[in-house]
C-alpha cells in the first residue's frame, strides 16, 4: 500500500469496540470449551491408557495422525454435517486436536510418578482410587498442565482460522481487513489473540503453583 | 461422499493449471521453499546457540509468544504490507512460523545432550566444532527431525490458509470452493491437503529410521 496509511487507527477501535467485544467472547468460548472438553475426555482415556500399556502405542500414533491435519481442512469436511458458520464446526476438531496433545500429557505425567511413592502409598493402606487422587494425579499435575498450556495457546491461535468459513471470533477482523485493505483490524486481531494467549498461559502457570505447592517449598529449602 | 465424486471423477480438475496435478505441485513446490529457507536461517542459529548456550533466554520467550501468533492474521498484514502480485510475500509467514519449532528443537536437542559425553568427546581430543558435528548433532538429531516435522506440516496447513491472499496450491480448491458455493471442489480440496500432511507425517517418520543412528534411537526411545 504505502499510501502514508497508519498502522493502527485509534479512532476506528472506539467506534467498534463494543462488536470486537462481541468477537473477543465468542472467541474465547470457541477456543477455551475444546481445551476443556479434551482434558474431559483426556483424563480417562489417559488413565487407561497408563494402565494398560497395549492401548498406550495406538493411541498415540492416532492422536499423531489427527494433530497432522489440516484445520481448515477438518472444518470443512464437517460442515456439511454440523453447517456453516456454526460454533460446532470449530469447536469439534479443535477438540481433537487438544486430546491429542492432552492424552500424551497424562499418560507421562502419570508415568513420572516415582515407583517408590506409589509403593509407599500402597504400603500405607491406600486403595487404588484413593491412591489415584491423592497420589497419582497431583505429582501427574506438572506434565499435565504442561500439555494444558500447549493446548491452551493454540487454541485460542486455531479458532481465527475458523474465520474463513464465517466462525472464527476474532479471525473476522483478518478477515475484514483484507477486503477492505485496511491494516488496523488486522493489527488489533493480531494483539488480541496473542494477549488472551498470553493471559491464559500465565493463569495456568499460576494455577500450576497454587496446585503444586510441594514444589514450591522444595525450592525455597 | 457423492461431493468427492463429483470432484476426483471430474476430468477438468485433472489437468491444466488449475488441475490436481498442477495444484499439488505447487502446494509441495511452495512449502518446500519455506521450510528449506528456515532450515537454513534456524538450524545454524539453533546450533550456535545450542553449542554455546549464549541467547538462550530469547529463543525460549519468541519462540512461546510465536506460538499464539494467529496464521491466518500474519498472513494477511504481512501480504499487505509488502504487496500482491508477485508469490514471494506469502512465503514470509510461511517462513516466519516454520522457524521457531525448528530453532526452538534444535537448540534443545543440542542443549539436552548429556554433559558426561561432551566432556569425553573434548577428552577424546575432538575440538569445539568437531564435537559438535560428529557427537551433539547426531544425538540430538532425533528432536531436531521432530522440529522439522512440525514445522513441515504447519507449513502444509498454513499454505493453504494462504491461497486466500492469493498463494495457488491445493487451497485454491478450498478457497474458491467456499467463495462459489462449490461444495465439492472444496471438499476435494480439503481431502487433498489431509492426504498430503498424512504423506509429510509419513515421510518424516521413514526419515527418522533411515537418519537416526541406532544406538541414539534405542536411547530416544526408552527416555520417552
Amino acid at each position: 500500500m504505502g499510501d502514508g496509511e497508519p498502522l493502527v487507527r485509534w479512532a476506528w477501535i472506539g467506534r467498534n469496540w463494543p462488536s470486537i467485544q462481541q468477537l473477543l467472547v465468542d472467541h474465547v468460548i470457541m477456543a477455551l470449551l475444546p481445551v476443556l472438553l479434551g482434558l474431559l475426555i483426556a483424563l480417562p482415556l489417559g488413565l487407561a491408557s497408563a494402565r494398560w500399556r497395549v492401548l498406550y502405542q495406538p493411541t498415540v500414533g492416532l492422536m499423531n495422525v489427527v494433530y497432522s491435519l489440516p484445520s481448515l481442512a477438518v472444518f470443512i469436511v464437517l460442515i456439511p454435517v454440523t453447517g456453516l458458520a456454526e460454533r460446532a464446526t470449530v469447536i469439534i476438531p479443535l477438540t481433537f486436536y487438544s486430546l491429542a496433545v492432552l492424552i500424551p500429557a497424562v499418560v507421562d505425567g502419570l508415568e513420572a510418578v516415582p515407583d517408590h511413592v506409589r509403593q509407599s502409598a500402597v504400603a500405607m493402606g491406600f486403595g487404588p482410587m484413593r491412591r489415584l487422587l491423592q497420589v497419582d494425579l497431583p505429582i501427574a499435575v506438572p506434565v499435565v498442565l504442561a500439555g494444558l498450556r500447549v493446548a491452551t495457546v493454540s487454541s485460542i491461535s486455531l479458532v481465527s482460522v475458523g474465520a474463513l468459513i464465517g466462525r472464527g471470533g476474532l479471525g473476522y477482523l483478518f478477515i475484514d481487513g483484507w477486503q477492505r485493505q485496511f491494516y488496523t483490524p488486522i493489527v488489533v486481531g493480531i494483539v488480541l489473540v496473542v494477549a488472551l494467549a498470553v493471559l491464559a498461559d500465565g493463569l495456568l502457570v499460576l494455577a500450576q503453583r497454587l496446585l503444586t505447592p510441594w514444589a514450591r517449598a522444595r525450592r525455597a529449602a | 461422499m457423492n461431493w468427492l465424486i463429483d470432484f476426483f471423477g471430474n476430468p477438468a480438475n485433472w489437468s491444466g493449471p488449475g488441475g490436481i496435478p498442477a495444484r499439488l505441485l505447487e502446494h509441495v513446490e511452495f512449502s518446500l521453499v519455506a521450510l528449506i529457507l528456515s532450515m537454513i536461517i534456524a538450524i545454524p542459529l539453533g546450533l550456535l546457540i545450542g553449542h554455546t548456550g549464549r541467547g538462550a533466554v530469547l529463543v525460549v520467550v519468541t519462540a512461546n509468544a510465536a506460538r499464539a501468533l494467529p496464521t491466518l492474521g500474519l498472513v494477511v498484514l504481512i501480504v499487505l504490507l509488502v504487496g500482491v502480485g508477485t508469490t514471494w510475500p506469502v512465503l514470509i509467514p510461511l517462513v516466519a512460523l516454520a522457524i521457531p519449532p525448528i530453532l526452538v528443537n534444535t537448540y534443545e536437542g543440542i542443549r539436552g545432550v548429556d554433559e558426561d559425553l561432551r566432556d569425553a568427546a573434548y577428552g577424546m581430543g575432538l575440538r569445539g566444532g568437531q564435537v559438535l558435528m560428529k557427537v551433539l548433532v547426531p544425538v540430538a538429531l532425533p528432536l531436531i527431525l521432530l522440529g522439522l516435522r512440525v514445522a513441515a506440516i504447519q507449513v502444509v496447513a498454513t499454505a493453504t490458509v494462504a491461497a486466500y491472499v492469493g498463494l495457488g496450491g491445493l487451497g485454491r480448491y478450498i478457497i474458491d470452493g467456499l467463495a462459489t458455493k462449490d461444495f465439492p471442489s472444496t471438499i476435494g480440496g480439503a481431502v487433498l491437503v489431509a492426504v498430503l500432511a498424512l504423506i509429510v507425517q509419513l515421510a518424516f517418520s521413514l526419515l527418522q529410521r533411515v537418519m537416526v543412528s541406532p544406538g541414539v534411537s534405542r536411547r530416544a526411545a526408552k527416555a520417552r
